[in-house]
Formats: C-alpha cells, structure tokens, sequence
C-alpha cells in the first residue's frame, strides 16, 4: 500500500470532472422538483441522452454537436414523462420508474452499433496565465468547456430561483399548484417547461460520462448515476449550492475510491466501489432525521397529481 | 348612479348538476352585497365566473358599463376584480412580499413592494411583516396578506368567500372596520358567507341562492336571521332540543397533557387539562390550526400520549392506540369527512367494519362477517336518514352531509361512553346540522361523554354543557356554556391576536 502515490491536486482536479455529471443531472432534477414534479426517469434520460451525445459526436466529429444532441435527446425522453403525467394524470413515481427503464433499453438500441469506438476528444480550455499557478491552475482552470457550463448552470439556477418572477413563479406552483392556479398562472404549462429543462440537463450529464469521462459507449454506462443525482437533490435540501457540495462529495469519494484502488489498499475493491452510495445513502439518513428541517424545504405539492376542478 | 357589476341569467352546469341556473344579481357601488346559500347551493361557482375561473354556459355580465367575459383571472384582475379566497391561495414557504407580487401584473421591484406593503397595512389598519414567512402567520394574519393583496390593486369590486370563518370575534371586528372603510371609499363587496348575523351587521343587499337558483333578495338590516334561513334552506328549520340530563361521574380526564407537534406547521399541545363527566358535552371552541387536530389524535389514540396524562374510567390509557381504546368505549370521529374519518373509495359496508369492528364484533377469527356489517351499515343508514344508494356505496359518492351523518351515525350506534368528534357540522347543510346535533345530545342524555371541538360557536353555545377554548395548543379551563358572552369567547380564543382596530 502506497498512499503517498495519490496526488492531492490530480484528486482534486478529477474530482471536479467525476461531479459534473451528477451536478448536471441533479441541477435539472431540483429545477422540476421545485415545480412540484417528481421525475424519477433521471437515469433514463441521462442514458439515453449518453447514446444521443456520443452518436452525434461520432457522425459529425464535433463533441460540441454531440453535447446539443444529447439535450435535445434528454428533453424529447422528459416530455414523455410530461405528458403522461401532466396531461393523462399518470402516476408520477410508477411514470418515473418506466422512463429509466425505457430509457436504458432505448439506448441500449440505439447504441448497438457504437460499441468499442472513439469518441472525438472534447478539448479542455487551458486557460492562459490562470491555469499555470501553481495548485490552484490545474484544480480550477483546466477543465473542458462543461465543466464551467455545469458551474455557471448552478450560480444561473440559484439566481433566477432567489430573484427573478419566473422562479418565483415556479416556486409558487410547486409550493401550492391549486392557489397558483386560482392566482391564474399555467400549472401544467410551467410544470412541462420544468420537465423538458431537467430532461436537457440530465442528457447533457449523460453525455458528459460518454465523451468526456469515459470516454465511450457501453450499455447500462449511466451506473446509477441518475439516482445519485436524485439523492443529492433531496441531500441539497433544494438548494442549488447545496446540490453542488452534495455532488462534489460524492464525486470526491468516488475518486478517491479509485485512488485508493490504484494505491492497493488492502480492502476488496468491492466494497471501495460501493463506498460512494454507502456514503450517500448515510448522508441522507442524518439529513432526513431532522424532520422539520428537511419537511420545511422540500416542496409541498412534490410529487403530487395536479387537476384544475374548477 | 350605474351598477358596477350586473349579471343577467348566467348559466353552468357540470355533469349531472347545474350549479348555477339563470342567476341574475346587481352590485351598485359602494354597496356590501352579501351572497347566501348553503354549501353546494353554487356561490363559489357564480364567484368563479366573476374572476374568470369558469366560464358560463349561458347569461351576460356587464362590469362597469361594459360586457365583461374574462377568460383568465388575470383579466379580471386588470378590469379591477379582486377576490380573497375561503381556503387562502397562499404559498406558505414564501414571504409575505411574495405572496403579494405573485397576485399582481406588474409588481414593482422587492423593495418598493415592501414599503408599499407596510404602507397600505398601516393606512388599513392591517399590519404585516413583508419579510415574514406565511407558513408563521395566524390564519387572521394570512387573511390580511390576501386583503392586502386586492387592494394594492385598487380594485373596484372585491370578493370576499367566507372571510371569518377562521377568524375570532375580535379579528371580524376589525375586518368589518376595513371593509366600512373601503365601501366609504367607493368599492363594492361581493361578500360571501353563510354566517346570518354577520351579514346582518355589514351588508346592505342580499341576494340569496338555493340549489344553483336565485331565490330571492331582501334587505338584511330588515329581514330577521331566521327568515333569511328558512329562504335558504327552503323549509321551516328545526331546532335541536335539549333534553333534561343530569352529568354524573367523571368519564375521561386530561391530566397536563402535552404533546410535540407532529409536523413542522403544526401545533403542540401544552399542559391541557380537562374532564368530562357522564352525560355532558364539553364544548372546545377555537380557530382552526390551534391544536384541534393533534388533540383529537391524541384523545382517539392515533398519537400515543405519555403515562399518567390521560385517564379513562380511573384507567391510564395514554398508551393504548385507537382499537383498544374503541374497545373500552372511547370513539372518536375526526375532523376530515373523506380520507380520515373515512376510506373515499371504500363502501359504507367496508368502512363500517373499519371502526366497529371491535364492539360490534364484525370480525371473526380475521374474517369479516360481510352479513352483520351490512346489517349494521344499514341500520346506521336509516336510523341517521344517510340518503344514498345502498351499503354498497362508495364513500366519495356521498355528499358532505350524508357522509358526515354517516360517519356520526357509525360511532353513536357502537354506544360509546365518551365520543369526541371534531368538526361534526363543518360544510353540512343546516337540515342535516340540526340533525347532527340533536342526535349528540341524545347521546349524552342517555349518559354518555361527549367532547365536540369545533369552530362554529353558534354550534357549541347550542348543545354544549361547558366551554372551553383552544388557542396554540393551551386550553382554558372550561366555565358553564350558558349565558357566556361572545366577547368573553373571544377573548378565551386569544383575542385578536395583536391585532390594532382600524384607524380612520
């Protein structure tokens, strides 16, 4: 066993790359909770926005065109889920749950023909003068385009939540669906424009495992990743910078795991990989043990069937 | 002088009910014109096509001179109709500055709304933190951000739907003062309510409905309150007899009760006290969210409370749950008609086995005996006159009364020693009220204990013993409900909670 072999600035820097998928996802997944929609699909739609990112990327050779295609792909996935749960008044948990599942055989289809292949590298912008200071330029500004694009997502989502009329609007729908909708605003229109946004996002962190992290296509590839988004939601108790630590700590124990792996640690490597969601799943537990606090943040209609009776 | 609003043979009907037929009314400026009817008899739906919820099938509305048809309530609101809710469109997560700017068009910035909140609350005697969560207001506090919400955009016609049905004494007293204030400043109130006294006290017209059709007008500074009932329910009203009981020994007692809140906006019970004795009601009166809930749960059993503090017959029971408790005689029948007190999409049948299972033995060896359920379910259907299909009806299919009469009439017929319902007339027409509490005073002049909570005082004054009042989970001691005033309730309720009399 070899500690002194991981390199606490390569940790760290990797670490923010292991995040962005997450906070991509999760991002998107706070947005439609806040409108009071619970879209368990977030694995689905990462998935299959995987396959649609890295498919572009490869017929058409641009990363950039891939990653625009993948949210697309996300956002078409999440209006199925809008319209069965908005329009048809499905049930949004049993909805949620068939959306991951058609959404790992859909790109499991799709991307028959993609396995074992390349991607086209997605260029990291070395950042002239900021990237060569010491320690703080490879951990900060060394990164790839979508890695500030999930950053800037994040500060973009706090201020329009805490200042705009639109994200008081969407607060308000998620908060009480039936005084919004007696106050005259579109529950059902504004709820759908959360979906489809969550949906963009959670292809663009699909796509982000399949070009950047990966870099390449295998099935099921998502690995859970969906669900952890959905965890650090509720962990992040609906705050946009909250949602951020949460995904830093799980990408942090995720890479450390593998540091720990690559240093020969004398623990199975089992149980190193299952440390992150042992991690997550602790996490959650002493966040949702102080009742009252969690209860008072989340949003009352979260999750609830919204029908204009009068 | 030309009306404000007229309205000429409007028209909705829903599938299978006609909720409003070819209904007319007028509302002449600066006028209060009270709008009366029981529950279901269709003023929300008329009050709806005003602020453009619904649309009529048929008839006209003319606003201000003008046909008016609004699509949306944004429409209605920028032709100056305002409208505070019965049950608040609040956002309890938010502040009060808001809730405010979501029910205007073009809100100014944060700040200027804030300044201009504090300003016109002050100007109407209605004083409010903008910065406050209103998941922390009082129900009189929530109602003045809806208030205040309408005036900011002086609106020349406000609705108002039920406005003091959450209110004390005290508090309705203040809002009458604003709303004296705002007709002497010109604006017309569509005002709401079935409480016959009060609209004696503030309205100049009335326009009555029954059953979707308009009824008639009068004048309700003339009219007397019993006429005005009578126009509503369309026949002659019964009124609950009291017959000569005598209470004696004590059957439950509360010994220092106290209980954390279940919920984050709910309310903990602290160190109440009380008893009942055989054959008297105990009255418990209060504004809703005082801790109604959590002491209905506790004396049922649905929260388990701590040794020592509650006391049946000389037994601690405070930690048996619901089913024991059913089996020494102490049933309870909660506040919520439909999902508590009741399974919606359940039969009567399957919902009578659900509580009575115990005394009436509908169960054996984990079977249940469909035979005698039915025979039970159909025994309280005609002793309590439940008008419905069959035991074979679904819960939900039922109207407010008839389910409400049901749900009495299941745990009256288990003949418990202490019964405590919560809200036993809350949204039930005035016939099946009469009936409700005629059938609890029989019960406790047969020697039973009863405790009613409810938020109707006119109720509890009718068929209680003694009176006592919930105001954040603490109760005052309960004193004799006979010849008590309105204003000693009142202030045994918590008064107006802080509130300041209008200043003109």
């Amino acid at each position: 066993m070899d500690l002194s072999s991981i390199n606490p600035i390569l940790l760290v820097a990797s670490l923010m790359v292991a995040a962005t998928p997450i906070i991509l996802a999760a991002i998107g997944e706070l947005i439609v909770e806040k409108s009071g929609v619970l879209n368990l699909g977030v694995e689905g739609m990462m998935i299959v926005g995987a396959i649609c990112g890295f498919a572009i990327a490869v017929q058409t050779g641009s990363p950039f065109v891939g990653f625009v295609a993948a949210a697309f792909g996300g956002a078409v996935l999440s209006l199925l889920f809008g319209i069965l749960t908005q329009y048809f008044l499905s049930n949004q948990v049993a909805t949620g749950l068939g959306l991951t599942l058609f959404g790992l055989g859909l790109s499991s289809l799709m991307g028959q023909g993609y396995i074992g292949i390349r991607p086209p590298a997605t260029p990291r912008l070395e950042i002239p003068v900021l990237s060569d200071i010491p320690v703080l330029g490879p951990v900060l500004f060394n990164h790839d385009l979508m890695v500030y694009v999930a950053l800037g997502l994040v500060v973009a989502t706090w201020a329009v939540l805490k200042f705009t009329r639109a994200g008081l609007i969407l607060r308000a729908v998620g908060e009480n669906h039936d005084a919004a909708h007696a106050l005259g605003y579109k529950v059902v229109r504004v709820r759908l424009m959360a979906i489809t946004f969550g949906g963009a996002c959670a292809g663009l962190g699909g796509a982000y495992l399949s070009l950047v992290r990966v870099p390449q296509w295998t099935e099921g590839m998502t690995a859970g990743a969906g669900w952890i988004a959905l965890a650090i939601v509720v962990f992040g108790a609906w705050r946009p910078f909250r949602v951020l630590l949460g995904a830093y700590l799980f990408g942090g124990v995720t890479v450390l795991q593998l540091n720990l792996q690559a240093a020969g640690v004398a623990i199975p490597v089992e149980y190193l990989s299952m440390s992150p969601y042992l991690i997550t799943i602790a996490v959650l537990v002493i966040m949702s043990s102080g009742k009252a606090k969690a209860a008072l943040s989340a949003p009352a209609c979260l999750g609830k069937i919204f029908h204009a009776s009068s | 002088m030309s009306a404000v609003l007229e309205l000429s043979g409007l028209t909705k009907a829903y599938p299978g009910v006609i909720a409003n037929d070819d209904v007319s009314l007028t509302i002449q400026p600066g006028e209060v014109h009270a709008l009366l009817g029981e529950n279901g008899a269709g003023k929300s739906t008329l009050v709806k096509m005003i602020y453009g919820l619904v649309k009529p099938d048929a008839g006209r509305m003319i606003f201000l001179g003008q046909e008016f048809a609004p699509a949306e309530p944004r429409a209605a609101r920028a032709a100056g109709v305002a409208m505070v809710f019965q049950h608040f469109s609040l956002f309890e997560a938010l502040d009060v500055a808001e809730n405010i700017a979501l029910g205007m068009e073009h809100p100014p910035n944060m700040r200027d709304l804030a300044a201009r909140i504090t300003e016109v609350s002050q100007a109407y005697g209605l004083p409010l933190d903008p910065s406050r969560l209103v998941g922390d207001l009082s129900a009189g506090e929530r109602q003045r951000v809806e208030i205040i919400r309408c005036l900011l955009q002086n609106p020349k016609l406000l609705i108002m739907d039920e406005p003091t049905s959450v209110l004390t004494p005290q508090e309705v007293g203040i809002l009458f003062q604003t709303l004296e204030k705002l007709r002497s400043e010109g604006t017309s109130i569509l005002y709401i309510s079935h409480k016959l006294e009060e609209i004696r006290r503030l309205c100049d017209a009335a326009t009555i409905l029954r059953l979707g059709k308009n009824v008639g007008t009068c004048d309700p500074k003339v009219e007397t309150a019993r006429a005005m009932a009578e126009m509503m329910v369309g026949a002659t009203l019964h009124v609950p007899e009291r017959k000569p009981h005598e209470r004696t020994q004590v059957a439950l007692e509360l010994r220092g009760l106290s209980l954390a809140a279940p919920s984050a906006f709910g309310t903990s019970l602290k160190e109440v006290s009380l008893n009942v004795h055989r054959g008297e009601i105990l009255g418990i009166g209060g504004v809703a969210g005082n801790g109604q809930d959590e002491l209905t749960a506790a004396l049922s059993g649905e929260m388990p409370v701590a040794a020592g503090q509650l006391w049946f017959e000389g037994q601690d029971i405070g930690a048996l749950g619901p089913n024991e408790r059913r089996a020494l005689g102490l049933l309870a029948a909660p506040e919520e008609r439909l999902g508590h007190a009741a399974a919606p999409d359940m039969s009567l049948t399957e919902n009578a086995v659900l509580t009575a299972t115990t005394r009436k033995s509908l169960t054996r060896k984990g079977f249940v005996n469909w035979r005698a359920a039915e025979g039970y379910t159909k025994e309280v259907i005609a002793q309590f006159d439940v008008r419905t299909p069959g035991p074979h009806t679904a819960a939900r299919a039922l109207s407010g009364g008839n389910l409400q009469k049901y749900v009495i009439g299941r745990e009256i017929l288990q003949d418990p020693d202490v019964l405590v319902v919560n809200q036993p007339t809350w949204g039930v027409d005035a016939a099946a009220a009469a009936a409700i509490r005629q059938a609890l005073l029989d019960l406790a002049a047969g020697g039973a204990a009863i405790i009613v909570i409810s938020q109707d005082l006119d109720e509890l004054m009718e068929i209680s013993d003694r009176f006592a009042a919930l105001n954040e989970g603490r109760l005052t001691p309960p004193v004799p409900a006979s010849g008590l005033s309105v204003e000693k309730i009142g202030l045994m309720m918590g008064g107006a909670h802080d509130l300041e009399p209008v200043h003109v």
